[in-house]
């Protein structure tokens, strides 16, 4: 028996470090949680990106879902993104508003004619500070927010037609079924 | 050509300096001495092994810019810490604050060091209590 503890503690070992690389492969190291999940979205007012006369806050959106995507004409993920909001903004059944973060907004305006405007609404924050308010560290970003104002689900990166369909569409079914 | 040397290292020392530090506009010594060492304890959430006074990251400028302008509202170190916590998760500190999720990460460490304490006590224990070889031993060392 005493011959055999070494070799149980190599497997042991060995055991270790194979799931310490099974975790690593399966999770994304730099996904951090955000704290504002079922919490009141942040309070913020923004000048639209196609008439910066005009802006839009967190209380005008309250009374129907939307989702807020975050994204910037510099941000080479976003590009990614891009053509899947493309696809998808219509057939998700809420409203898509975008965040036009820390960018230019004729950069983002050239960006957007370009590849074509999936929003129905874009704002701008030029100075990334509602971005900041909404824990945003890495473009694109994407919030689901209720009819009360309540973020919903946080998807950190670029959505996909696979994200869509089993962590997009299912938290936006949720939000039908709390509805009175 | 040694001075030519000397004068390109001591350029790009100055010159890595230059970049890692803003042009804040610190009031005195004490308040710049405060924000480093605030912004030493607050992680990069773009590069997430630099803290927020290393990082070249936008974002991290924007977060340095921040708590320099919390400073001058007068908010304290926790309100400041507080504040990017409250949207960054307990992620943005570098040091976990003690609650009930992390007290395996702070006490782990320890419980460790008392098990490989019992077990050399054992181990020490049993061979002390052990015959020693006796004097024909064919053993030869």
């Amino acid at each position: 028996m005493s011959r055999l503890l070494p070799l149980i503690g190599f497997c042991l070992i060995v055991a270790l470090l194979a799931f310490g690389i099974h975790w690593n492969r399966s999770h994304d190291m730099n996904w951090v949680p955000s704290p504002l999940i079922d919490k009141p979205a942040p309070d913020f007012n923004l000048p639209l990106l196609y008439d910066s006369t005009k802006t839009l806050g967190r209380k005008d959106l309250l009374g129907k879902p939307w989702l807020l995507n975050v994204f910037g004409s510099w941000c080479v993920t976003c590009q990614d993104e891009h053509p899947v909001l493309m696809a998808y903004a219509r057939s998700l059944g809420v409203r898509l508003i975008g965040m036009d973060w820390k960018d230019d907004p004729d950069a983002a305006k050239r960006w957007l004619a370009q590849f074509g405007n999936p929003y129905d609404t874009i704002v701008v924050d030029e100075s990334g500070k509602a971005g900041i308010d909404f824990g945003v560290y890495g473009a694109p970003e994407t919030y689901l927010i209720d009819a009360r104002g309540v973020i919903r689900y946080k998807h950190i990166g670029n959505l996909t037609p696979d994200s869509i369909a089993s962590e997009l569409k299912p938290a936006i079914a949720q939000l039908g079924k709390q509805r009175p | 050509m040694k001075r030519i040397a000397l004068v390109t290292a001591v350029l790009f020392v100055g010159m890595h300096v230059a970049f890692a530090i803003d042009p804040l506009p610190f009031k005195d010594r004490a308040e710049e001495v405060r924000f480093q060492n605030l912004t030493r304890q607050l992680r990069c959430l773009v590069c997430q092994n630099q803290d927020l006074a290393d990082s070249e990251a936008d974002l991290a400028r924007d977060l340095r810019r921040q708590v320099f302008q919390m400073m001058q509202e007068g908010k304290t170190d926790d309100q400041i810490k507080q504040y990017l916590v409250s949207r960054y998760n307990d992620f943005v500190l570098y040091d976990p604050p003690l609650q009930t999720g992390t007290w395996l990460l702070w006490f782990g460490p320890f419980a460790f060091l008392a098990l490989g304490a019992f077990v050399v006590t054992r181990i020490v224990r049993k061979r002390a209590n052990a015959p020693l070889p006796s004097a024909d031993s064919k053993e030869d060392w």
